[in-house]
């Protein structure tokens, strides 16, 4: 019922097509697009660029979430490596960093690498920062506590800290996922030979536009649907702390 | 004397990384191509800054993400503002907002070029298009959040809902709104020189996606330094502007940070 309006835009755009209002090279019906789109899914391409996409996507995150955190918490934790790491941090986290897309094309060329390479430094800053703030946020008494019952301090660390930092590394791993399909889709879009993005420019290209509105119509949704789903599985993860 | 200290820290972590890159691209482990000199760099960008096409491509790109930048600033203010007061524009813009916030908008450049062509409306457009979100979730929680006790009090003294909504609402919105600004702005930045990669012509973006066909490396990292240059100025002027137009707030007044 609070979607709605969504379904009235569709309704609008497959009415103002239909009525000839405007142009069917500018804008084909959403039924046209619909088909498009079904047929892209059953001659496999959406299938193949779609998992060329989410590989690189998943391994990228996957590296920037278990360094981003790793590092975060090593600055929160010992001194001496945020005094060395935290200007630093401070320094590259404003960075623009699809800007670096002709760069990571510069060292490993048009294929999966540069791109797992580019979403992997994009969104390992965003963890880094919620996993330090976390950790400097665990309250003093739990540690000192754990400390007192006999625990050594990598223990506290996995047992104690950890635990208390969740919450946090949880939202900056969700800015960096918002940010992977951010920097997927502009650098498949700008130089790849396959990924959904890749697929957007290539029908773009072509003239095909019904599937080209297909393709954005379903990354578009692909990332809003990740988002809903991430937060789904954090509170039901993070439950426990409620 | 340690005030002084405070202001040279931050930049001397920024001269460390230049050191580092300077002597790693002389050390031999990469070849120039991989990682020109910092110093190959800075001639590079200096050249172009002397020959003109660094004011040029600088001048365009601003030019396209600024406009953007002040569209999606006041007209996401506007809808901010509706949405909050107006039922039927909540109804229909609430869901829009909710779903269209998470997505890669990024993805619907081919769609805005084909409507619009390849020129600066494309990518101005694009620009509003992504920067507009931030402002107007963030008016909008601003509004929601004012005290009612505030607008109580003006309504009780006479104000008319237009002044309430100029001498009330917006300057007790005005903080959060600031902060969707400052959110907005480097989005505008980065969005403007995607889109310049993609769809090619002058502009940092255009000029880098050039140098990189080209094989032009030192190209490639001159148009990251100016980027990033580029980038912590708006970064730094829109902090000034926000501390100038709340200069009355309790947040000026309190030390920005210990």
């Amino acid at each position: 019922m609070k979607y709605l309006p969504l379904l009235l835009l569709a309704l609008v755009w497959e009415a103002v097509v239909q009525l000839g209002l405007v142009s069917r090279d500018l804008l084909p019906s959403l039924t046209d697009v619909a088909r498009a789109g079904w047929k892209l899914l059953r001659e496999g391409e959406l299938w193949q660029n779609g998992a060329a996409s989410l590989y690189r996507g998943g391994a990228g995150l996957a590296a920037a979430i278990v360094v981003g955190a790793a590092l975060g918490i090593a600055m929160a934790w010992w001194r001496a490596v945020d005094a060395f790491m935290g200007p630093l941090v401070e320094a590259l986290y404003p960075m623009p960093k699809s800007a670096l897309i002709p760069v990571t094309v510069l060292w490993l060329g048009f294929g999966d690498g540069s791109k797992i390479l580019l979403i992997f430094l994009g969104c390992m800053l965003p963890v880094t920062l919620g996993a330090y703030n976390g950790t400097r946020s665990c309250e003093q008494a739990l540690v000192w506590s754990a400390r007192s019952l006999g625990a050594g301090r990598l223990r506290v660390l996995w047992d104690v800290v950890l635990p208390a930092a969740l919450p946090e590394i949880a939202n900056g791993v969700r800015t960096a996922l918002a940010l992977t399909f951010v920097l997927l889709v502009s650098s498949e879009l700008i130089v790849a030979r396959a990924g959904l993005g890749y697929l957007i420019g290539f029908l773009g290209e072509g003239g095909v536009y019904d599937a080209m509105f297909a393709v954005v119509l379903v990354v578009a949704f692909l990332g809003f649907f990740a988002d809903r789903l991430y937060q789904r599985l954090v509170g039901r993860l993070l439950a426990w702390r409620a | 004397m340690a005030r002084l200290i405070l202001r040279v820290a931050p930049w001397l972590s920024v001269l460390a990384v230049a050191l580092a890159w300077e002597l790693f691209a002389r050390s031999g482990a990469v070849t120039p191509f991989m990682l020109p000199k910092l110093t190959t760099v800075l001639a590079r960008i200096w050249a172009d800054a002397g020959s003109g096409d660094l004011a040029h491509n600088l001048g365009l790109t601003l030019y396209r993400a600024l406009a953007g930048f002040a569209v999606a600033a006041l007209a996401g203010i506007g809808l901010g503002f509706a949405v909050a007061y107006n039922r039927a524009a909540r109804w229909l813009f609430d869901p829009l907002i909710s779903v269209g916030f998470p997505m890669p908008k990024i993805a619907f450049l081919p769609i805005i070029t084909l409507w619009l062509g390849f020129h600066d409306v494309s990518k101005i457009s694009m620009v509003v298009f992504d920067a507009i979100f931030p402002v107007v979730t963030a008016t909008l929680a601003a509004t929601l959040a004012v005290e009612r006790e505030l607008l109580w009090s003006a309504r009780n003294l006479g104000a008319s809902e237009r002044e309430l909504l100029h001498e009330v609402v917006f300057p007790a919105a005005l903080p959060q709104i600031m902060t969707g600004l400052q959110v907005a702005l480097p989005i505008a930045l980065i969005v403007c020189i995607v889109a310049e990669m993609k769809l090619g012509g002058v502009g940092l973006g255009g000029a880098m996606i050039t140098a990189s066909r080209f094989a032009d490396s030192p190209g490639v990292f001159a148009g990251i330094v100016e980027i990033a240059i580029a980038g912590y100025v708006l970064v730094r002027l829109m902090a000034r502007v926000r501390a100038r137009l709340l200069a009355w707030h309790p947040e000026t007044a309190a030390p920005a940070s210990v």
